[in-house]
């Protein structure tokens, strides 16, 4: 708690003990004989000590033209029933209230806390090693790039940077959810706001703070609450209207019924008086916001940025997802499926021939054939310096091995040399290779199937996703062996990077407006996409600006499971900002026709409206909690 | 220039007519009062951004005269 609200605590604690021997000394009599000016003070002593500030605030406000605030109008209640001499309702009324705001204070500065808790990804320090060996600890704000830092295991890593000295596992769960750390080593990119596992890292920073993923991600996540949701903005539409409509039945419900001689006026103010108590549409204005916030916040914590609270409400209406194969379907990674000997070479020996080849090539298949053959060998150096490799434009290379011709390409190049050779029937990319005329096999390379996907597109059907597309510039083939292996609905393959657009809108088209489409991209020229479709969901892969920056919606660690999860989290915050919307709705107009009808007393609106604010609070809080 | 400060403000209401009060201020090109995040953003033109924000400050105070902005 802060200053503040202690101080109120405090008020009202002592407040309520007056409050209660008034009332018990009421009900056993002991005021009966005593004149009605004491009595007045007896109440207004107490009522002054929790209602000054409502009431210093009130008479500011009407000095500055503004009547249709709270304060004035719990200043009215409150005079009002002191006016028709209920001294106990008036104290209560005002002591409720206080208790109210108090709480509503507090649960909010609680959700605010656990939030921000969640996203404790902000470094307080960075220690820099100086020129001379010597160690000072500053802010991060200070470090500039080039900086030599030291980072100590369990701290946060303050700016983004690059190792120099040491080795460790570094805790990524801050910025993606993900538990398991990550292994780096000399000359590994380390991103800031993760947390050092275990080893001391001599690090050099490569962007400022200011520039670095944590400010950034920062910097969104305090936005996200900016951008307002339409539940947002019509509750604040509403609340705008509300207030003065109530206040103004207030002012007729007091004055209309006197004049007609329907009803003394004690009676029509003590009316007037339970309609001005739930004038007030905190309940809403607090709640909503609140859900959306807790939302957000679910969402972060596990890894997926959700940019606004309109951006969390379009997600839960996703009935559509598309996705662009690369990088989201698969891991946007070449990597050698599959090596097929031929004529009496062995599998290891294909592999080795190839990567000599290969080696001179900066091409991605190339890379892929030199990792596949570090990796069986572990970390053996090709000597390839007798191999006079050369490339053959859009072919592949030629090479020399053991003192014969090495060929390695495409179906084209052995076509072209008139050397037999077999296809084989697998999806991806084939390398041939011929040594010495003769073929001797083929590597095949493909992009890897993300292996969590297909259970991330069952888990998307499973809430709700009526259909899949994945969209492609790949060949027919490939892609309709990815789909399948996937579960994908619908294939659109061959495409330039313009067609996505095209194909896009005209999904958009088609659809009505009470669901939304997804567009899943890895954030790498496909920002038009994600902006074009009613969510763009990115993959961040750990400090894309682009993605980041394009999408509405972004996934820190490129798990495209967490896209089904998000829709969840979207539904049941909207669930929740609904039931208040209604609960808090309907309990008002309940109130306001009990009041009305004479039926409902000060006791009940206040508590009502209380008790409304508080319940809807409540459950705005279960917005923030992820269900498994 | 764009600037965020602290900004402390009791309820949702207030902070949306804080919001308001201060966008109707000459010379402001946008200004954001989050509840939820207890932050005043506040932008205007660098020449005069200072002036600006006092006429801001003021104007928050008038609404809800309990607020408190960081500027320091």
């Amino acid at each position: 708690m802060t200053k503040k609200q202690k101080k109120t605590r405090n008020r009202i604690l002592i407040v309520l003990a007056l409050f209660i021997i008034l009332l018990i000394a009421d009900k056993t009599g002991l005021l009966d004989n005593i004149p009605e000016i004491i009595i007045f003070f007896v109440y207004l002593i107490p009522y002054i000590i929790i209602g000054y500030d409502v009431i210093r605030k009130a008479f500011i406000n009407i000095s500055h033209g503004q009547v249709f605030d709270e304060n004035f109008l719990m200043m009215i209640a409150t005079f009002g029933a002191f006016g028709i001499r209920e001294y106990s309702e008036a104290l209560a009324v005002m002591l409720f209230y206080q208790v109210g705001e108090l709480f509503q204070s507090v649960a909010v500065g609680k959700s605010r806390q656990s939030i921000t808790d969640m996203m404790s990804i902000a470094p307080e320090y960075a220690v820099i090693v100086r020129e001379d060996g010597q160690t000072d600890e500053v802010d991060p704000e200070e470090v500039s790039v080039g900086d030599t830092l030291l980072i100590k295991a369990g701290e946060k890593i303050p700016v983004d940077a690059i190792v120099l000295e040491g080795e460790s596992f570094i805790d990524t769960a801050a910025l993606t959810g993900e538990s398991v750390p990550r292994k780096v080593v000399v000359g590994d990119e380390i991103i800031s706001g993760c947390v050092n596992g275990e080893g001391v890292l001599k690090v050099q920073a490569t962007k400022a703070y200011e520039d670095s993923t944590v400010a950034k991600i920062l910097e969104l996540v305090e936005n996200a609450s900016n951008k307002k949701s339409r539940m947002e903005n019509f509750i604040t539409r509403f609340a705008r209207y509300y207030t003065p409509v109530v206040t103004i039945g207030a002012v007729i419900l007091a004055i209309l019924p006197p004049i007609l001689g329907q009803m003394a006026f004690s009676d029509s103010i003590r009316r007037a008086c339970v309609f001005l108590i739930v004038s007030c549409p905190c309940a809403l204005v607090i709640s909503v916001p609140l859900g959306f916030f807790g939302g957000i916040g679910a969402a972060s914590k596990i890894g997926v940025l959700v940019k606004g609270s309109n951006f969390l409400e379009a997600a839960s209406l996703i009935d559509r997802v598309v996705f662009d194969k690369t990088g989201t379907l698969t891991l946007g990674e070449f990597k050698v499926a599959s090596v097929n000997p031929f004529n009496g070479v062995s599998e290891d020996e294909l592999l080795k021939i190839a990567a000599i080849g290969e080696s001179v090539s900066n091409h991605p298949i190339a890379r892929s054939i030199l990792a596949a053959y570090k990796e069986k060998f572990s970390g053996a150096t090709i000597d390839a310096s007798n191999a006079n490799a050369k490339e053959i434009a859009g072919h592949g290379i030629s090479a020399v091995y053991e003192g014969k011709e090495l060929l390695l390409g495409n179906a084209k190049l052995l076509e072209d040399k008139k050397i037999p050779f077999m296809a084989p029937n697998e999806y991806g990319t084939v390398v041939y290779a011929s040594l010495g005329g003769k073929f001797i096999g083929s590597i095949v390379i493909s992009d890897v199937i993300k292996p969590e996907a297909k259970e991330a597109i069952m888990a998307m059907k499973k809430v709700g996703v009526k259909k899949t597309i994945m969209l492609t510039g790949d060949r027919k083939y490939t892609a309709d062996y990815v789909a399948a292996q996937v579960g994908i609905d619908e294939i659109h393959s061959e495409l330039l990077p313009a067609d996505k657009v095209d194909r896009v809108e005209k999904m958009l088209d088609e659809a009505d407006n009470k669901s939304n489409l997804a567009f899943v991209g890895d954030g790498i020229n496909d920002a038009p996409v994600l902006m074009r479709a009613d969510v763009g969901i990115a993959m961040g892969s750990l400090g894309s600006d682009a993605a980041i920056e394009a999408a509405d919606i972004v996934i820190m660690d490129d798990d495209i499971r967490k896209i089904s999860s998000v829709i969840k989290i979207a539904r049941k915050t909207i669930r929740i900002v609904k039931e208040n919307i209604v609960f808090a709705l309907f309990v008002k107009v309940l109130i306001l026709i009990l009041g009305a009808l004479g039926i409902a007393s000060m006791w009940l609106a206040v508590f009502g409206d209380v008790g409304v604010a508080v319940l809807a609070i409540l459950n705005s809080m279960r917005a923030m909690k992820i269900d498994k | 220039m764009k600037k965020t400060y602290k900004c402390e403000v009791d309820c949702a209401n207030c902070a949306a007519k804080m919001e308001d009060a201060v966008k109707k201020i000459d010379g402001v090109v946008n200004a954001r009062v989050n509840f939820m995040t207890q932050k005043f953003m506040l932008e205007a033109a660098d020449d005069v951004y200072e002036k600006v924000l006092d006429e801001a400050i003021k104007a928050c105070k008038k609404v809800e005269p309990d607020c408190e902005i960081e500027t320091a």
